[in-house]
């Protein structure tokens, strides 16, 4: 595998910063696109002065700052916490989702970016993520995996002490690197089928490794399965360029963790519900 | 007192908790007296859930669970977005589980004592009894907290407790809490019990004869503005630090729909408590968006210095020994760089302002790992702190390992909201609040690890408890927009929209916020004084007389337009921030997170004053023009004595 | 046999939510493509016989069309493995084809720049490597089984048609080719098989790469061996 991505973080290169690298100016191509059945194009914008320090949303901030002045309609897009965790941030940033490092796009920092680049913004593509608007797309298929059976049913209030069911380091450790999908939806964008499976498979794993996960297992992973292929995304071709985009990291290992699962519960008989 | 911001009104009591039993009964005497609603019931009766948090998360479910139709209510496009998603550092139960003296009781006198004696005792040992709940849920739910070799859970201590009872997952412990109470949620969405409103803004409360019925509603995707109805509506829209502009919270925290609630009449205890988070990184340029905060627990092993000399630009590395100021670890040598948050900013603040702080703008101060890197080597600080540091690389583009981390203050939680009854019910009835919204918890400081107990304990435990006392006496007569109050508020909500749109001035909703917010940051932030207080007073209305005649706000109301969101949102946090002033003003005292520059002892510290603040201040907002009328609700402590914290 | 029992058993027990399903699919394509594999590595071991001579190697030939006579009819054992081949290429045709149109369904807009930061030159031409491979075997059927394309006609031995076939270059580079792309269709499939059938994990990862790197760059050689050595006039 070509990894052409650069690490998540790059270290001790900005300290002094090289005087080009102050005020850039950039061309932006930005896909405008006025609502979820309008027709849409990518249009240019130049803005100047961006501070390497800047995040890459603050840059936007900066056009549509610029936009507002000049009356015009600013460019939307999803954001929330702007520290990397809440996922609602992500466009695609010169063909790769989330930018040239593994990380959120909020997290992205313009000193990744040279004074008088071009740089593409475009909204994640799938069926099953309908733009909304310019870059901000319709998300709610993921939710709707989570509702095929990404959960342990546990009515509040009747669970068990907290100690009686020890979980082995290892298995709890390996449960948490799953767990800290965000739901951004990049794997979803960058696989060439756009496909849901690592976002789906990174909770099959969550659940499915802990000793609570256990009496649903069988069933969770048929039904949120059955359900992403309902939602109109495409089939998993194992071509990894979704875990090298996530920005937290799920491994490859979680799908095969899920087709290992889905096996095992289709030979147990068990079967999606409809 | 200067009686021309605010008038005085008749002191407000809680009267729901049980006082004739000890306090530790006091929770179950509560549930038991309660009345009950019959499951039959309970599927004829609506129950409005606006946010998707820790708090309203868990409370959807619950209800949900239990049989009511709950209607849900966010703005992001998932509820597993809300802002309790970012939490770092962990939850506090008190367990036990290190048998290292915690018990219920210990978490109810840490907290009281960490609220500076602000705090209602009943609220706060009924959250230390709930708090063990709370665990094992999480836990069966999935949630993968640390764990230890043998298979039990991990805890830490933090904030400056002596005790270790602090759960977490690594250092996304919100995140991981908030999947478990939005997988909960999600379930109940699937299960028909909760319908789903994703990308909804509340803006306007219905109270009809008397009663929080409903809300006004505006599709943020599409623009319609709609109305809902329910039996009862449960506020869980989280907190109002935003005002700050700048500040840990995300972009689009808010403070609308408990601000528009308040302004329907459910009264704003303490709003001026906001407490100042030491370890965040300081702001680059006046581009920046919004601060993050670095886990406390980074002060376990580093040490805070600044340099001797004031205006001293040499790289730190070059400064030697001698010549830094380690100031904490001398101000306080019982409890060096680990004394509480407000202690650790306001001292921040304070060599900041003598001239001696670090970085761009003088802003910062070292958060120094040398020692640390030196002592366990770097492999041990980088298994502990490995992805703090790398966070504050990719933001700074800065090596923390070879040079000091920089380190300010920065707004972090707001103490202050709705105020709430025993039964987390507001002065509205039928209204209840739960989690950052209201205010009940933890006095004028929040102590670590607390928010995240608070709002589970709210919306998995209290509220679906308390909440049946209200509803027994439903369902209630049905209501629709033909209602005079229905009308007025729809009519209300449009009105501003459209207003909104049509000032077409020349400045951007973002840039009063961001005026707004260094208003507050300088004249009601970490010190205030009388002067700065009554600057930001005179000032505000300027600023929000501007607003509405130089706003401009692009595009149309019937479409995606977040700048409409955002306008809407700081015409808010205007108002809100006169409040906060006002309250500030009037609080002639320091306490918590609150710090007053005339009440300081000789040392510096913060200085409360007993004998005249002992009380939760609960304004009532009146109408255009109007000073806010204040009610007293009296604080009386029967089990934890009152005393002057103290850290040296 | 093997595809029959599986494929068949799984028809009949898996209902059509589950049975269409993109991993289903993908299932169906693993197993195929491993009897596909299956029969390319005696097929590969065949070929080298071409370096035992005309005779040996015709031989072979003959031998596999008369394997368990005289109980059963000649060409009972060739038949057999033809249709078991057959059917595999059809499930593996039909997976690949559905699950290439569901990709296309899932986001017929497709970006205006796109780069690729995982991907491996192997994965991005699984789908028109197959189809080229797919043109390949026809051709190569029709070249040597039949012999309607080779200049040596329907008439010769294999290895005549063989040593014909590849003393024209352009013929050896076809080929050439279509085995390149075949081994890079294998090192991407031999992983994603055993990601498909829920065989790996990370402490695998590394094995089952470095395995299908091996096992596709022996078989290509293997099979660029014969087509080689007539060129160079080692074989004639
Ligand atoms: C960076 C950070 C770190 C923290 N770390 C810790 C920690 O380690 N331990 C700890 O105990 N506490 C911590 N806290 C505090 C704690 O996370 C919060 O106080 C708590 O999560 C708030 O939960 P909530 O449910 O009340 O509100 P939130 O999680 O903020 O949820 C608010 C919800 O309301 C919705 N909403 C808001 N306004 C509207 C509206 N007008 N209309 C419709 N919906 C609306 C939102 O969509 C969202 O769903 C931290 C806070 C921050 C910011
Ligand atoms: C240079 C490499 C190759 C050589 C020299 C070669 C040679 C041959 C020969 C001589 C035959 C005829 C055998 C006979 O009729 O007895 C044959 C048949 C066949 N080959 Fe190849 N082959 C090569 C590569 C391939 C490849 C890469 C594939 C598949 C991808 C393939 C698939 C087949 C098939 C399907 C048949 C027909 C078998 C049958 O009779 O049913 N070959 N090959
Ligand atoms: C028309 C011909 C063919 C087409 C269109 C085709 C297409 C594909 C596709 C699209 C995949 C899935 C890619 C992926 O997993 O990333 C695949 C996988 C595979 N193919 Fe083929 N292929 C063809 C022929 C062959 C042949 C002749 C062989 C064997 C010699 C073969 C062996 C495999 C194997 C082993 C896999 C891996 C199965 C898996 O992914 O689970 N294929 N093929
Ligand atoms: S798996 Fe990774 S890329 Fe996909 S949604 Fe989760 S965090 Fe985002
Ligand atoms: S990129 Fe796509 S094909 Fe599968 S391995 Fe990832 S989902
Ligand atoms: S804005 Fe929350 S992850 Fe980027």
């Amino acid at each position: 595998m070509t990894a052409t991505r650069e690490g998540a973080i790059r270290v001790g290169d900005a300290t002094d910063t090289p005087a080009e690298k102050r005020g850039m100016t950039l061309n932006l191509r930005i896909w405008r696109q006025n609502g979820p059945s309008a027709k849409g194009k990518m249009v240019t914008y130049k803005v100047a002065d961006i501070s390497p320090d800047m995040s890459f949303l603050e840059m936007l901030d900066v056009l549509n700052e610029q936009l507002i002045q000049a009356g015009d309609d600013p460019v939307a897009f999803d954001h929330d916490c702007r520290e990397g965790i809440c996922g609602m941030c992500g466009v695609m940033i010169n063909g790769m989702a989330h930018g040239p490092q593994q990380t959120t796009t909020c997290q992205l920092h313009m000193r990744s970016f040279k004074d008088g680049d071009t740089i593409d913004i475009e909204p994640w593509r799938a069926t099953a993520f309908p733009v909304i608007k310019d870059l901000a797309v319709d998300r709610r298929a993921f939710d709707r995996i989570i509702q095929a059976g990404g959960y342990i049913s546990v009515p509040t209030g009747t669970a068990p002490e907290a100690h009686s069911v020890p979980v082995p380091k290892k298995d709890a450790d390996s449960a948490f690197d799953a767990a800290t999908c965000i739901g951004c939806g990049a794997c979803v964008a960058a696989c060439p089928n756009a496909s849901s499976m690592l976002f789906t498979a990174a909770k099959v794993t969550h659940l499915g490794l802990l000793p609570q996960g256990q009496p649903e297992r069988n069933d969770r992973v048929v039904n949120m399965v059955a359900q992403q292929d309902r939602e109109g995304f495409g089939g998993c071709t194992n071509i990894g360029e979704c875990s090298a985009s996530c920005p937290k990291g799920i491994s490859m290992e979680t799908i095969s963790r899920l087709n290992h699962d889905l096996l095992g519960a289709l030979r147990a008989g068990a079967r999606p519900k409809s | 007192m200067p009686l021309d911001l605010f008038t005085v009104g008749d002191p407000i009591a809680d009267t729901k908790a049980p006082m004739d039993v000890p306090i530790g009964e006091r929770w179950s005497t509560r549930r038991f007296r309660g009345r009950l609603v019959n499951p039959a019931n309970r599927r004829k009766m609506t129950i409005i859930v606006v946010g998707t948090g820790l708090a309203g998360g868990s409370a959807a479910a619950t209800l949900g669970e239990a049989g009511y139709k709950v209607k849900s209510f966010w703005y992001q496009d998932s509820p597993r977005r809300a802002h309790s998603v970012a939490a770092q550092g962990g939850i506090n139960a008190a367990k036990n589980y290190r048998n290292d003296g915690d018990s219920v009781h210990r978490l109810f006198y840490d907290t009281v004592k960490g609220g500076d004696f602000r705090a209602r005792e009943n609220n706060v040992h009924r959250l230390a009894e709930v708090s063990v709940n709370i665990i094992d849920q999480a836990v069966a739910q999935g949630v993968p907290f640390a764990r230890e070799y043998g298979g039990l859970l991990d805890n830490r201590s933090f904030g400056g407790t002596q005790v270790s009872r602090t759960f977490y997952a690594r250092g996304q412990t919100g995140q991981q809490l908030l999947y478990g109470a939005y997988q909960a949620l999600e379930r109940q969405i699937a299960a028909g019990n909760v319908e789903q409103h994703a990308r909804t803004e509340m803006l306007d409360l219905i109270v009809v004869d008397g009663r929080a019925r409903g809300i006004v509603a505006r599709d943020l995707v599409t623009g319609e503005i709609s109305t809902h109805y329910a039996d009862a509506v449960v506020l869980a829209s989280g907190g109002y630090g935003n005002v700050f502009y700048l500040s840990t919270n995300a972009k689009g925290s808010n403070t609308t729909a408990i601000w528009r609630a308040h302004k329907r009449g459910a009264y704003f205890a303490n709003p001026c408590y906001t407490q100042i988070h030491p370890t965040c990184i300081p702001v680059k340029g006046d581009y920046q968006s919004k601060l993050t905060l670095m886990s406390e627990s980074l002060r376990n092993d580093g040490r805070v210095w600044v340099p001797k000399e004031r205006g001293d630009t040499r790289d730190a590395r070059q400064i030697p020994e001698d010549e830094r100021d380690y100031y904490l670890e001398r101000i306080y040598p019982a409890f060096g760089n680990l004394v509480p948050r407000d202690i650790a900013s306001r001292q921040a603040k304070n060599v900041c302002d003598e001239g001696r702080g670090v970085g761009p703008g003088g802003l910062g101060v070292y958060l120094d790992f040398a020692e640390a890197i030196q002592r366990m080597g770097r492999p041990a600080v980088e298994a502990k702190y490995g992805n703090l540091f790398d966070m504050y690389a990719q933001i700074t583009g800065e090596n923390p390992y070879e040079t000091p981390m920089r380190i300010y203050p920065a707004v972090h939680y707001t103490m202050g909201g709705l105020w709430v009854d025993y039964d987390l019910q507001s002065t509205i009835p039928g209204m209840f609040v739960i989690g950052e919204a209201n205010f009940s918890d933890h006095g004028a400081n929040r102590l670590g690890a607390s928010a995240l107990m608070q709002g589970l304990a709210d919306g998995y435990f209290v509220l679906p408890s308390t909440i049946t006392e209200y509803l027994a006496d439903g369902p209630f007569e049905k209501v629709d927009d033909s209602h005079p109050a229905a009308a007025e508020a729809i009519a209300g909500v449009r009105d501003q929209v459209q207003r909104l749109l049509s000032i077409n001035g020349t400045r951007s909703p973002a840039s009063f916020h961001r005026e707004l917010g260094k208003l507050m940051w300088d004249l009601c932030g970490m010190e205030r004084s009388e002067e700065s207080l009554r600057k930001a007073l005179d000032r505000i209305p300027e600023i929000r007389q501007e607003f509405w005649t130089n706003l401009k706000v692009t595009g149309t109301e019937g479409s995606f337009n977040q700048t409409l969101e955002h306008a809407g949102r700081v015409a808010d946090f205007i108002e809100l921030a006169e409040l906060m002033c006002v309250d500030a003003l009037h609080r002639n005292e320091s306490c918590g997170g609150h710090f007053r520059a005339e009440s300081q002892t000789p040392e510096g510290e913060a200085l409360r004053d007993d004998e005249n603040f002992a009380y939760v201040a609960a304004w009532e907002w009146t109408p255009e023009g109007a000073p806010p009328v204040l009610h007293r609700e009296a604080l009386e402590y029967e089990y934890v004595h009152l005393a002057q914290r103290s850290y040296k | 046999m093997l595809v029959v029992t599986v494929t068949d058993s799984a028809q009949r027990r898996t209902p059509k939510a589950a049975k269409t399903s993109s991993v289903f699919k993908k299932v169906v394509m693993a197993v195929s493509g491993i009897i596909l594999v299956l029969y390319l590595i005696a097929h590969m071991i065949g070929n080298l016989k071409a370096f035992t001579g005309r005779e040996s190697f015709n031989h072979y030939s003959e031998w596999i069309r008369t394997i368990g006579e005289p109980a059963v009819p000649a060409q009972t054992t060739l038949w057999i493995i033809r249709v078991v081949l057959l059917a595999a290429v059809v499930a593996h045709i039909w997976a690949a084809v559905t699950l290439w149109r569901q990709a296309k369904r899932a986001r017929p807009q497709g970006y205006v720049t796109k780069k690729a930061v995982a991907q491996s030159y192997a994965s991005r031409t699984m789908r028109w490597g197959g189809v080229i491979i797919f043109f390949f075997v026809i051709y190569h059927i029709l070249d040597l089984t039949v012999g309607a394309v080779n200049p040596d006609g329907t008439g010769s031995t294999p290895y005549d048609r063989l040593v014909a076939g590849f003393s024209n270059p352009f013929v050896t580079a076809f080929y050439v080719i279509a085995l390149l792309l075949l081994g890079m269709h294998l090192r991407h499939g031999i992983w994603s098989a055993t990601q498909t059938l829920g065989q790996s994990n990370r402490r695998r990862e590394v094995t089952v790469n470095a395995f299908a790197i091996v096992f596709a760059s022996l078989l290509t050689l293997g099979f660029l061996l014969v087509p080689f050595s007539v060129l160079f006039g080692l074989i004639d």
